[in-house]
């Protein structure tokens, strides 16, 4: 939108002139609509009329609303701009004095949270000291899908890609950040601290280079009593202590670590290797993904779960469903304790606190304990006969109707669904 | 490479585990650590293996509780490497690994006690140039140098990986639990002595070590120009109720509107 005020002289002729007959309107205009009480008077200066504020109520008094509704609406009104969105300011550095590298998870190709937070950590390393900043390089293996490493706070993008990085390959990826620290030799190395991500890798690295890491980092501090400038604090013995260290130049950070970036936009210039990295013997081959039996994952690792409570009539029928879905399988307190199922399988307080991403609730009425049990879980659907029941409120989707019909009609659906490809490509 | 290792490789399968004492996270007693344990089991389970327990570290009261509960899962003998309070064991460790190489060598990911970086294993592998690999949840078959394995993935997924031996597997907490360890057994296991000079952690000695304070958790910051849209962000329910109710739909209808749900969160396979 453009910034120029247009003006109309002949409205704000009427603005001044009360006895216009179509003062009233024009000023409702000006204002926003709800009240007239504040426009824009000729000079650019904002005209007030107190005693236009706040609107009639229905027993007669004046009622002034101080919530900010009318201020809200006035915002979003044709007559005036509205506020230019929060807008990131970009940031160049041509000419860092060192290098903060961080090798980003990046699960499913793109970044994580964990990520953004190491980021925003590498980040308050490389701009502790404004008159020299340093660049935070981000080393990137294989193919990924995100665009917004820019917005994450990364000023220079490696990006490796190749067969060598797909999959399982700790071994070439080691290869590639010694290459790494060769040609670059950043200043700080950070890692998120991930089970088979960033910590593994980090561990390897720290071990090649022969350093002493900072592992389950969650806080660093200016300070200038220890060497390097930099306290850090991390997480030892299973979390029982914290250790206070000066950071080293290797550090794997806990989520949480620090904020990530929100106000900059960083250039993310992409750099390559000098040196094409060498042809490596591996020694670890990946055999891919294993298919798991769904029945035998833990509870509360499970990816979507059919649980059962007192609702269900027939446990067969139950079992059939959850093994065409290919769920794995939970309970109600009721049904645990009538013997359906055993306690290991229980969900809710007393049970097991499930981080399913789909949970399929079978006449399940939904005791609070129940509903703390699944507050984790992003998409809740009901199946019920009652419609007033705790669990059709939490749910995202609630079927009313006898759990036995549905559930079988639900089995029909997917086993025809898969069976259609292999009739098409028969008939094809 | 020893020249005995063409013997052993035609023979029982040599695999040493690395034991540490544990302590329980609420009583903070030594007890065995639980990774460490899940390792003994998985080295239980494989047929036809020579198995040694190795722990290194001090032998005192505390130790002797700990290692009693891996004695009493049904293992012979702990061989102890006595070192002093303090002292950095990779040395030790490294030092009797190349004194008698095992094929596979198995360990926790990470020591209840002390820095608990989860270092070691990856130090030991550097060293003696084996492969390493974490986040093991099971071993499927061992047969001609090459180890077939299982690595547990986030959500109770699998993925095998094939290992050239000698190899350093650590353990992931989604192993297979331990078996419980009996009293008897536990009496009459041994612990057999063996001296490795200490070396000093000095670093180790030179850092604050406190009792970990509750980390400060993350507020949602809400960036809006007003405060009263901050006030809304602030003061707004978590669960925004209003799911979709099917009230009089046919058992047809409702399994069609929960199949494609679930066919748009991709969990059908």
């Amino acid at each position: 939108m453009s910034e120029i005020v247009r003006r109309d002289p002949r409205r704000e002729w009427i603005m001044r002139n009360r006895l216009h007959p179509e003062h009233l309107e024009v000023l409702a205009e000006s204002g926003g609509g709800s009240s007239p009480c504040e426009w824009p008077g000729p000079n650019g200066l904002m005209r007030r009329d107190p005693h236009a504020v706040g609107f009639i109520g229905p027993h007669g008094l004046r009622r002034i609303d101080r919530s900010g509704a009318q201020q809200a609406h006035a915002a979003t009104s044709p007559g005036r701009p509205a506020e230019p969105a929060a807008t990131r300011h970009h940031v160049e550095i041509e000419s860092p004095a060192f290098l903060v590298a961080v090798a980003p998870d990046l699960p499913g190709g793109r970044l994580s949270s964990h990520d953004r937070d190491v980021l925003g950590l590498a980040r308050q390393l490389a701009d502790a000291d404004p008159d020299n900043p340093g660049a935070v390089l981000a080393v990137v293996f294989g193919d990924h899908r995100e665009s917004g490493f820019g917005e994450a706070g990364v000023d220079r993008l490696l990006h490796l890609s190749g067969d060598g990085f797909e999959g399982y390959a700790p071994e070439a990826r080691l290869a590639a950040l010694v290459a790494v620290e060769r040609e670059f030799a950043p200043r700080h190395w950070l890692l998120p601290e991930s089970t088979l991500g960033g910590g593994e890798l980090g561990r390897r690295l720290a071990v090649r280079l022969g350093e002493r890491p900072a592992t389950h980092l969650w806080k660093i501090e200016a300070s200038t009593e220890v060497a390097g400038g930099w306290l850090a604090t991390l997480r030892g013995a299973a979390e029982r202590v914290d250790i206070h260290r000066a950071l080293p130049r290797l550090a794997l950070a806990l989520a949480e670590c620090a904020e990530p970036v929100s106000e900059a936009c960083h250039a993310a210039r992409s750099v390559t290797l000098d040196q094409p990295l060498p042809e490596r013997l591996t020694r670890i081959e990946d055999g891919g993904a294993v298919a798991v039996d769904p029945a035998g994952v833990a509870l509360a690792e499970a990816e979507f779960i059919l649980a059962g409570g007192n609702g269900v009539g027939d446990w067969d029928d139950f079992h059939r469903t959850a093994q065409a879905l290919g769920a794995s399988e939970g309970a109600s307190r009721v049904a645990v304790d009538d013997g359906f199922m055993p306690r290991h399988r229980q969900v809710g307080a007393s049970g097991t606190w499930v981080t399913a991403r789909v949970y399929v609730a079978v006449g399940i009425s939904g005791a609070i304990q129940h509903l703390q049990g699944i507050q984790r879980c992003e998409t809740v659907i009901a199946i019920n006969s009652d419609p007033g029941c705790e669990m059709v409120k939490r749910a995202d989707l609630a079927v009313i109707g006898d759990a036995g019909e549905i559930l079988a009609a639900l089995v029909e659906l997917t086993e025809r669904t898969r069976h259609q490809p292999e009739e098409n490509r028969d008939a094809a | 490479m020893p020249p005995d290792a063409s013997i052993s490789q035609s023979g029982a399968l040599d695999v040493a585990v690395l034991v540490s004492v544990g302590r329980h996270p609420l009583t903070a007693r030594p007890r065995r650590a639980d990774q460490d344990a899940r390792a003994v089991e998985l080295a239980l389970g494989l047929a036809g293996t020579k198995m040694r327990l190795i722990h290194a570290g001090q032998h005192d009261a505390d130790s002797d509780a700990a290692l009693s509960g891996y004695l009493g899962m049904g293992v012979g003998e702990i061989a102890l490497i006595e070192q002093e309070p303090g002292a950095d064991v990779t040395v030790a460790l490294i030092e009797a690994l190349r004194a008698a190489p095992p094929q596979l060598l198995l360990a926790g990911s990470r020591a209840e006690t002390g820095e608990g970086s989860g270092l070691l294993p990856y130090l030991l592998a550097e060293t003696l140039g084996w492969p390493i690999v974490t986040g093991l949840a099971a071993i499927e078959t061992v047969e001609a140098g090459t180890a077939s394995v299982l690595q547990a993935l986030p959500r109770g997924q699998r993925r095998r990986l094939r290992i050239r031996l000698p190899a350093v597997l650590c353990v992931d907490p989604a192993a297979p639990a331990p078996r419980q360890s009996a009293f008897g057994p536990a009496r009459r296991g041994e612990l057999t002595l063996e001296a490795q000079p200490s070396v000093a952690d000095t670093a180790w000695a030179g850092w604050d070590v406190q009792p970990a304070r509750p980390r400060p958790r993350r507020l949602k910051l809400v960036k809006a120009a007003s405060a009263r849209d901050r006030f809304k962000a602030a003061a707004a329910k978590a669960q925004g109720g209003g799911g979709r109710v099917l009230d009089e739909a046919t058992p047809e209808q409702g399994a069609e509107a929960i199949f494609k749900l679930l066919k748009d969160e991709g969990v059908l396979r």
